[in-house]
């Protein structure tokens, strides 16, 4: 009983999707909508198939970027939380301008970006960056923060090392908050990279879409738009992935007596 | 091993936590100290175990100062505290790896106290699946293996139902006289005090100051003195 209102359940948002799929498709095909204004999803579809290998081209760049820029955000708040820790003054300084600089609108930075730095990889990593940085950043201060004092001192009690604290402590700890940033940070990298390419560039899905639009040729960036989404998706179940892998004291919770 | 407390003080801000407490534990004696919460015991535990330095006064183990020098003495806290991201074998041997034992010794080490300790069969579950008395055996096991000389138990079993509590305290008399080892109980239950320890000291409410000791060795068995002992502490508790 209860485990078929669980599948009903899990099946919930994919019924849900086909259904509005279905909406949409009869809407297109009763009206009769014109191509530039909304092709069928029958339609996206197609083309995404017929100009595969235009979009893998492009699609490889974007993921090029994305992932670059992530990985950089990775380095860069193990870094971050390295000196912090090293110099608490550091923090008290660094923290506040780390935050403000959240409330600065992306899309100007993305275009001052391509005025600094021109057209080529480094504006769009930079734009990556900029959002996937801060969530990994501050959901590691934050797991970090998060560790019991009293562990830390039992740690000290067994005369531990700094080092061997935070190897044997406050690293692992950190963990399962660090995977949360880490999530949405890969949410938003294909995006991020996007919307630099769309500021300027010669090659990304970014640079195709901009293209498209000015042709009218909705149905390609539709197809896009679907190649992003995937591309998201995937991205955040490899980090759930990693997060099953490394984090394996989350996985299960029954109590044994 | 032998542990001196001599004339330990420690003020915060001026208002005196701890005045002027002596204490002594004897090679592989059992002291507990019973005292009014908040009055002080957790903060000489601290002291005792080098995490903070006191005012005035000196920690001798064994005829050598420690006084505020970690690394000596076991010290289990008033929670587990054990790590959620090991499972219980590999939390048990943290203190072996960190003497620079390697794992797959400290392991065997380990797990040849696992029956002893009522561990056996839950090595590879980690603590979240694991009932308060499991990951309390696993602290205390953990704690023994740092150093089995002496140990400082800060209240272990005060997070216990009372049933599970009182199988912990007859574990924890009976495993004794297998490992004996000095210990320094801090508890604010008297009949957990009478029944465990050899010595108990009695302390005042903060500033915490040694009012009363008693030999429970002497009285053992003797149960019209065992109550009158009780009563006794209970009024200078009050
Ligand atoms: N480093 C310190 N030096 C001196 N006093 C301290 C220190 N840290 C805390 N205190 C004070 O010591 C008092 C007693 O704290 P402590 O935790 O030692 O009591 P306790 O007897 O263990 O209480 P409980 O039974 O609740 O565990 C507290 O009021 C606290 O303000
Ligand atoms: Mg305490």
């Amino acid at each position: 009983m209860r485990k078929s209102a669980n599948i009903g359940l899990r099946l919930a948002p994919w019924l849900v999707f086909v259904l509005l799929l279905t909406v949409w498709e009869m809407a297109v095909r009763i009206w009769s909508l014109p191509l530039w204004i909304l092709p069928a999803p029958s339609r996206v579809l197609q083309t995404a198939i017929s100009s595969f290998h235009l979009l893998l081209d492009h699609t490889m760049v974007t993921l090029g970027e994305a992932m670059l820029g992530f990985t950089c955000s990775v380095v860069l708040a193990f870094l971050l939380v390295f000196f912090f820790n090293l110099l608490p003054c550091l923090r008290q300084a660094l923290y506040p301008l780390l935050v403000i600089s959240q409330t600065i609108p992306l899309i100007t930075l993305a275009v001052l970006f391509t005025i600094w730095f021109g057209w080529g990889l480094l504006p769009k990593v930079l734009v990556v960056i900029l959002v996937c940085f801060f969530p990994i950043a501050i959901s590691l201060i934050r797991g970090i923060d998060g560790v019991d004092p009293e562990m830390i001192d039992l740690f000290r009690s067994m005369g531990a090392s700094r080092l061997k604290i935070w190897t044997m402590v406050q690293f692992p700890l950190a963990l399962p908050s660090f995977f949360a940033g880490l999530r949405i940070s890969a949410t938003y990298s294909i995006m991020a990279a996007v919307i630099g390419e769309w500021m300027g560039a010669q090659q990304g899905l970014g640079f195709y879409m901009t293209l498209l639009q000015k042709n009218f040729a909705v149905d390609g960036v539709l197809a896009a738009v679907l190649i992003i989404c995937l591309l998201s998706l995937l991205l955040v179940k490899l980090v759930e992935l990693a997060e099953y892998l490394l984090v394996p004291w989350q996985r299960t919770n029954t109590i044994h007596y | 091993m032998e542990l001196e407390i001599q004339d330990i003080s420690k003020s915060l801000d001026r208002i005196y936590t701890l005045d002027k407490v002596s204490i002594q534990v004897k090679d592989q004696e059992f002291v507990a100290v019973l005292g009014p919460s908040g009055c002080g015991k957790s903060t000489l535990l601290n002291i005792v175990s080098g995490l903070i330095p006191p005012d005035q006064g000196r920690i001798l183990i064994g005829g050598e100062d420690w006084t505020g020098r970690t690394g000596r003495v076991s010290y289990m806290q008033q929670n587990d505290l054990l790590l959620p991201s090991r499972n219980i074998l590999d939390n048990v041997i943290v203190p072996l790896l960190l003497k620079g034992i390697k794992k797959n010794r400290a392991r065997d080490v380990a797990h040849s106290f696992f029956a002893d300790f009522g561990l056996e069969g839950f090595e590879g579950y980690y603590p979240d699946q694991l009932s308060g008395g499991m990951r309390q055996r696993a602290a205390l096991l953990r704690t023994y293996l740092f150093a089995s000389d002496i140990l400082l138990l800060d209240e272990p079993f005060v997070s216990l139902d009372a049933i599970t509590r009182r199988k912990m305290q007859l574990w924890l008399r009976d495993i004794r006289i297998n490992y004996p080892s000095s210990v320094l109980f801090v508890t604010h239950d008297i009949d957990e005090a009478l029944i465990l320890a050899d010595r108990v000291y009695v302390f005042s409410a903060r500033p915490a100051r040694v009012i009363y000791q008693l030999d429970v060795t002497a009285i053992r068995g003797d149960e019209h003195s065992y109550n009158s002992a009780k009563l006794e502490i209970l009024n200078k508790l009050m």
